[in-house]
């Protein structure tokens, strides 16, 4: 097939250019277990049934991005990884989901615990209506990782580092985290999350809600987290799936149809739904 | 053509802006003359109540005519009789008044506070005995008012005689009458005579009132209102119970009032009077207000906030008090400000608990039976002599600064938190 029938040719020059190929050809070579499972996965919103049998490897050390339409599930199922649907009313999750090969989902699973290495970025940026510093010290906080103010202080100061953003708020650690801009924000949450030292780091369409500067300092910042944290990132843009990720899934209508190396998906999609969605005939 | 009707429309609907504005100006000066009226004519009817008209005395302080026996303790120098101490040294300023009906017309000019203060004195200062010392001992609330202009002189509503006017008027002149800054009225208790009478007491039964209130309906309003908001299922009981603390919210403050009566007083027991059961009446009334508040400002907590400290690992306990809670309080706060603001200017409730008595004493506990601020205002407002205008009008000021104080601090936190968010 004809690359440039099946994707518009400026948007691949992007991609190109921000995706080193043979990063991406490396880390596919190099991972071999995968570090989350989800097998046969279904959920139901009382009787309205959102996912269908999903199944997906998500490797480690790689970034795996969820593609598809509005309301296709792939919120629903990013939500389910870190069981943030407990919380919903009438939600009932079946199929199994394991992190390094425990279920996430046994009865004696601590959620606690399991959110500490499954951290979350939202859509919207979230900060605590508190100080930048407290912002950050909050999870290591709660689950008891600094025993000194000191350790704590190191932590948070680590945590900005790694999310590129303490040179921007050195001097401002105490001034409320609302004061921020957008893209600052949403890099805070990213520190926070990274700031108790998850396994997982999943994404629900972090950029949506920033300007291009700001998505492509959180892009650079992915592709800096991906060395230590696998990343699931949900989005709706296809070029950012293409820029960021080494794998890529597309749902629709609440079945995952098809999950491949994200030169594959955009390239050589052998479903013709996903043919049809990235070459922008549907949604 | 076409423009010409363009204009006459435009020009119609500019005119009918203009009148639209002008409406709203002109209510607004409506508003605010009726303002500006009530509050001076308070103020110009009140604030001469926080002055008094004293009278300069030299007392000879002698032992035997004070009837004061050796030694001198407490009770001894307690026992003496001052009054006619105090009698004879307004006497010994007119020797020519002799006549008995003349003298005790005369004698009329003092009030009972007068022989208080000189016993008080006498019992501060034990060492002054056999000396003789210069006093000012209050005039009684007739003689006040004359001095403060809101006696009249003559006509049917004139409470003195000319002789005892003309007396007075020699006194003004010998300079022995002073006007002074009084500050029993602000804390001292109630009396039964004008120039005595403080809302000292009425402030304390209030503060108590509102102390107890606060103590109860802060933290049962906000449990409520976390359960409700936060934990609860959506089912038709919490449905029935919040369609219930709306309706309280509403409910007339008498019908508080006699539940108080009913429950807190015939079933519990509880003394009546007291500032605990007035503060828990006013508890009731006051927690629907903090309900709705804080419900309100859980809700406006941003859905982010609970699903990010969720995503960090938070419990829902964790979530609610680490995070939501925190964000809540400043418009919870707010809410209960108002609340209590409220609560302190309800009369109803507190007549149907019985803090409406006459209580001289300033409470020293909540459980101590008291008068409240606008209780007080209603029994002077009762009151027939012209003394208890004055009183009445200062008690509203009394009792206006402190509900302005309050909103003051609702409005003060609320722009202070809204600035800090943005």
């Amino acid at each position: 097939m004809n690359l440039n029938t099946v994707y518009p040719m400026n948007e691949v020059t992007m991609a190109a250019d921000l995706v080193d190929v043979n990063a991406v050809e490396e880390g596919l070579r190099v991972v071999s277990s995968p570090g989350l499972t989800a097998e046969n996965v279904n959920v139901y919103y009382g009787d309205i049934q959102a996912l269908q049998d999903v199944s997906i490897n998500i490797y480690s050390k790689q970034i795996t991005a969820l593609i598809g339409p509005s309301g296709c599930g792939k919120s629903t199922f990013l939500r389910c990884l870190n069981r943030m649907n407990d919380v919903v009313d009438g939600c009932r999750i079946t199929g199994n989901i394991t992190l390094n090969g425990e279920d996430i989902y046994a009865s004696d699973v601590d959620v606690v615990e399991l959110r500490g290495r499954i951290g979350m970025v939202f859509q919207k940026p979230n900060p605590f209506p508190k100080s930048i510093f407290e912002n950050i010290a909050y999870g290591p906080k709660i689950h008891g990782l600094a025993e000194h103010r000191s350790d704590l202080e190191e932590c948070v100061v680590t945590s900005l580092q790694k999310a590129g953003l303490f040179e921007e708020v050195k001097d401002r650690m105490h001034q409320p985290a609302t004061g921020l801009s957008g893209g600052q924000q949403q890099r805070l949450c990213i520190a926070r999350a990274i700031a108790i030292n998850p396994e997982v780091l999943l994404m629900d369409e972090p950029c949506s809600a920033l300007d291009p500067i700001a998505t492509g300092k959180v892009e650079d910042l992915m592709w800096e987290l991906k060395e230590n944290y696998s990343i699931v990132i949900v989005t709706h843009s296809m070029q950012q799936a293409a820029r960021v990720s080494q794998r890529t899934g597309f749902f629709h209508l609440g079945d995952l149809v098809e999950v491949d190396s994200t030169e594959n998906i955009f390239q050589n999609p052998v479903d013709s739904r996903t043919r049809d969605y990235i070459t922008g005939r549907f949604g | 053509m076409m423009l010409q009707t363009n204009k006459n429309k435009l020009r119609k609907r500019a005119r009918a802006e203009w009148r639209f504005r002008s409406y709203g100006i002109l209510s607004l000066l409506f508003a605010s003359t009726a303002l500006v009226f009530l509050v001076s004519t308070i103020v110009s009817s009140g604030h001469s109540a926080f002055f008094k008209t004293t009278i300069d005395f030299e007392f000879p302080l002698d032992a035997e005519r004070l009837g004061i026996e050796t030694p001198y303790t407490w009770e001894n120098l307690w026992a003496g009789s001052y009054y006619t101490a105090v009698k004879q040294a307004l006497y010994a300023l007119f020797p020519e008044v002799t006549s008995r009906p003349d003298k005790r017309a005369l004698s009329r000019m003092l009030s009972p506070g007068a022989e208080l203060e000189l016993r008080d004195y006498v019992i501060a200062h034990p060492d002054k005995i056999g000396e003789s010392v210069s006093l000012e001992v209050p005039v009684s609330s007739d003689y006040d008012q004359l001095y403060k202009g809101h006696l009249p002189r003559t006509g049917k509503h004139t409470k003195l005689s000319a002789q005892q006017m003309e007396q007075f008027d020699r006194l003004v002149d010998e300079g022995l009458i002073h006007y002074r800054f009084n500050p029993g009225f602000l804390t001292g208790g109630d009396s039964r005579y004008p120039e005595l009478a403080g809302i000292g007491g009425a402030i304390t039964g209030s503060f108590y009132a509102l102390l107890v209130c606060f103590l109860l309906s802060f933290p049962l309003g906000i449990a409520a209102a976390l359960y409700l908001e936060e934990f609860s299922k959506d089912t038709r009981m919490t449905r029935l119970i919040e369609a219930n603390i709306n309706n309280l919210a509403a409910v007339p403050s008498v019908i508080f009032g006699l539940l108080g009566l009913a429950v807190i007083l015939n079933v519990f027991g509880l003394p009546r009077g007291t500032p605990l059961v007035g503060g828990m009446v006013l508890a009731l009334m006051t927690l629907p207000t903090i309900i709705i508040a804080c419900r309100s400002s859980l809700r406006a907590v941003s859905p982010g906030i609970r699903q990010g400290a969720l995503a960090m690992g938070a419990s829902p306990v964790q979530v609610v008090f680490q995070q939501v809670l925190p964000a809540a309080m400043p418009g919870t706060l707010t809410g209960t400000i108002i609340g209590l603001a409220q609560a302190l200017g309800e009369t109803a409730p507190l007549l149907m608990i019985g803090m409406v008595a006459f209580i001289a004493n300033v409470p020293a506990t909540p459980l101590d039976s008291s008068a409240s601020l606008p209780v007080q205002i209603y029994l002077w407002a009762e009151s027939a002599e012209r003394g208890f205008v004055e009183k009445t009008a200062a008690a509203i000021i009394v009792i206006m600064t402190f509900l302005i104080l309050m909103n003051l601090l609702a409005v003060i936190i609320r722009s202070r938190t809204q600035t800090k968010v943005e």
